[in-house]
C-alpha cells in the first residue's frame, strides 16, 4: 500500500496523521514516496498534533443553489506543513489569518477529509 | 565543445494574432490556424518553411501532434511542455536553442482557445485527492496569495484595484481589446466579490483568440520584411503545483526566473521599456513587480498607485490592456510576447512606447507554480 492509501485508510479510522522523513527529521503533507525535502524515502507516520493556524483564508463566492459561499483555507500546522482545508463552526468574516484551529475528521459523500475548527480560548 | 549563450541568437521574425475577444462558432484549431497565417503573413514565410512546433492547446489530448496534423506540418523538432499560461514563454528558450542547434530553422510557437465561445472555465485541472473537497476554483488560490500579501504588507484592494485601472486605461487605447468603458477604482471595489479579497474586476477576461509566434536564427532574421526582434534572455522555475505547496504565498518563482534572464540579457530591471506581465488577476502584477525586481517585496501596491503603470506613467506595464481588459483565453501567455514584439516593432499605435528598444515578457502558470521570465530587444542592444 502506498502513502496516499495509507493516509485514506487512516483518515477513514479516526485518525490524522503525518508522514515525518528520518533523514531530516521534517514532517511533510501531503503524503509522498521520497521526502521532498532531502529526497529520503525513509519516511514513517507519526500522530500528528492536528492544531495549526489559518496561513490564508478565502471566501469563494457561490450561488445560492450551487450551495452558498464557502471558505478555503491553508492551515499550517504546528509541525511545520500546510494544507489546504477550510473552517467550520465560525462566521466567514470572521475567518482571519493567524487563527488558531484544530482538526476534525469529516465524512461527506463518501469522502473523508480533514476541516478545521477554532480552538476556543 | 564550447555553447555560446543564447542572447541574441535568436529572433522574432512574425507575429500573428486571430480574431479575439467574442467570436463565436469557431475551435481552438481554427483560431490557432488563423493566428499562424497572419504571422507566416507578417513574416514573409510559406508554411513549408515551418521546421520547429512548438504548442499547448488546453482541452486537446495530444495538443501539439494535433496542431501538426491540423496545419499539415511535419516537423523536425516538436515541442509542447504544458506549464498551463507560461508555456508559450517557456517555448521561446527550446525554439532558441534548437535553432541555435540547428535542429530546425523555422520554429512556430503556437496557441488557440475557444474559451469563451465554448464556455471553458480556464485552470480545470484535476484536483489532488488532498484538495478536491474543499471546492477551491483557481481564483481561489489567487485569492489566498492576495489575502496574504494583505495581511503581510498592508496591502489594500484600493491598490489591488490600480492594476486593474492601469490596464484599463492601457485597453482603452487599443482598438481591439475587448474591455474599453472607461473603470474607476470605485467600479473595481464595488462589482461582484468573487474569492475574497478579489473581485470579478480583479480577474482576467474569458475570451477567444489565437496567437503565433515564428523564430529563426538571427542570421537569418535579417532577411525577413519585418524589423526582427532578438530573443535577449529567458529562464523558466516551477516552486508548486497546488497552492497549499507555495512556499511562500507572497513570493513566487519569478524572484529567480527574472535575475536569470536579466543574466542572461546583461540587462537590469531599469533597463526595460515596456513590460508585458500576466495578469491572470490584479495581485499578479503586483507580485511580479516585486518578485522581478522593480521595488521590494511588500512595496507592490504602493508601487502601482498614483498611475505609475498606466499610460503616462513611469513605467509602462501590459500596454495591450492585459489579460484583464484585452484578451485572455485559457492561457495568455503569447499574448505577451505578441505585445512585447509589437511596442519594440515600433508598430503599436495609439499604444506604442516611445524609443521602446528593450521588453520584458512574463508569463504565469497554473496556480502561481510556473514563472518564465522573457527579455527582448531591437538590434540596437545587441
Amino acid at each position: 500500500m502506498g502513502p496516499e492509501e495509507s493516509y485514506q485508510r487512516k483518515l477513514a479510522a479516526g485518525q490524522f496523521e503525518l508522514q515525518r522523513c528520518g533523514a531530516c527529521h521534517k514532517h511533510i503533507f501531503y503524503p509522498r514516496f521520497l521526502c521532498p525535502h532531502c529526497g529520503s524515502s525513509y519516511l514513517t507516520w507519526v500522530a500528528a498534533s492536528g492544531e495549526g493556524t489559518v496561513y490564508s483564508t478565502t471566501v469563494t463566492r457561490r450561488k445560492a443553489e450551487s450551495g452558498g459561499d464557502f471558505n478555503v483555507a491553508i492551515i499550517e500546522l504546528k509541525e511545520g506543513p500546510r494544507l489546504m482545508s477550510r473552517i467550520e463552526g465560525l462566521a466567514a468574516d470572521r475567518i482571519k489569518i493567524g487563527l488558531a484551529v484544530r482538526v476534525r475528521i469529516a465524512r461527506e459523500h463518501d469522502q473523508v477529509f480533514p476541516v478545521f475548527d477554532p480552538i476556543d480560548d | 565543445m564550447f555553447v555560446e549563450s543564447l542572447r541574441g541568437q535568436a529572433a522574432v521574425v512574425g507575429i500573428g494574432l486571430s480574431e479575439f475577444g467574442i467570436v463565436p462558432g469557431y475551435t481552438h484549431f481554427e483560431l490557432m490556424a488563423q493566428a499562424v497565417d497572419r504571422a507566416l503573413t507578417d513574416a514573409g514565410l510559406k508554411k513549408s518553411d515551418i521546421d520547429g512546433v512548438f504548442a499547448a492547446i488546453e482541452p486537446a489530448n495530444l495538443p501539439v501532434v494535433m496542431t501538426c496534423e491540423y496545419l499539415g506540418i511535419r516537423p523536425k523538432v516538436i515541442e509542447g511542455t504544458m506549464l498551463g499560461g507560461s508555456s508559450f514563454l517557456n517555448f521561446l528558450q527550446w525554439a532558441a536553442l534548437a535553432l541555435q542547434a540547428r535542429l530546425c530553422n523555422v520554429a512556430l510557437i503556437a496557441y488557440g482557445s475557444n474559451a469563451r465561445s465554448g464556455g471553458i472555465r480556464p485552470g480545470g485541472f484535476t484536483p489532488i485527492p488532498y484538495e478536491v473537497n474543499y471546492g477551491a476554483r483557481l481564483v481561489s488560490a489567487y485569492a489566498l496569495s492576495a489575502a496574504r500579501h494583505m495581511h503581510e504588507y498592508g496591502t489594500t484592494r484600493e491598490q489591488l484595484a490600480q492594476v486593474a485601472v492601469a490596464a484599463r486605461a492601457w485597453a482603452r487605447k487599443n482598438p481591439k481589446a475587448l474591455m474599453r468603458d472607461p473603470l474607476t477604482t470605485e467600479d473595481v471595489l464595488r462589482s461582484r466579490m468573487v474569492s475574497d479579497p478579489l473581485t470579478v474586476l480583479d480577474c482576467c477576461l474569458v475570451t477567444d483568440g489565437g496567437g503565433a509566434v515564428i523564430m529563426t536564427r538571427a542570421d537569418r532574421a535579417k532577411d525577413h520584411c519585418t524589423k526582427p526582434i532578438y530573443l535577449l534572455g529567458v529562464a523558466a522555475e516551477i516552486s508548486h503545483q497546488h497552492i497549499a505547496q507555495m512556499e511562500n504565498l507572497t513570493v513566487t518563482a519569478a524572484a529567480h526566473s527574472g535575475p536569470r534572464a536579466f543574466a542572461m540579457a546583461g540587462m537590469n530591471p531599469s533597463d526595460i521599456d515596456v513590460l508585458a506581465l500576466y495578469d491572470a488577476f490584479s495581485i499578479n502584477t503586483i507580485l511580479f513587480l516585486e518578485d522581478l525586481g522593480y521595488c521590494r517585496k511588500g512595496e507592490g501596491g504602493a508601487f502601482v498607485t498614483d498611475g505609475r503603470i498606466a499610460p503616462g506613467g513611469t513605467l509602462p506595464v501590459n500596454t495591450n490592456g492585459g489579460g484583464l481588459s484585452c484578451v485572455h483565453p485559457g492561457m495568455y501567455g503569447i499574448f505577451t510576447i505578441i505585445e512585447t514584439i509589437m511596442q519594440l516593432r515600433g508598430a503599436a499605435e495609439e499604444r506604442q512606447v516611445r524609443d521602446a528598444k528593450v521588453g520584458l515578457a512574463h508569463g504565469n502558470g497554473g496556480s502561481l507554480s510556473t514563472q518564465v521570465t522573457s527579455v527582448f530587444g531591437t538590434a540596437d542592444v545587441l
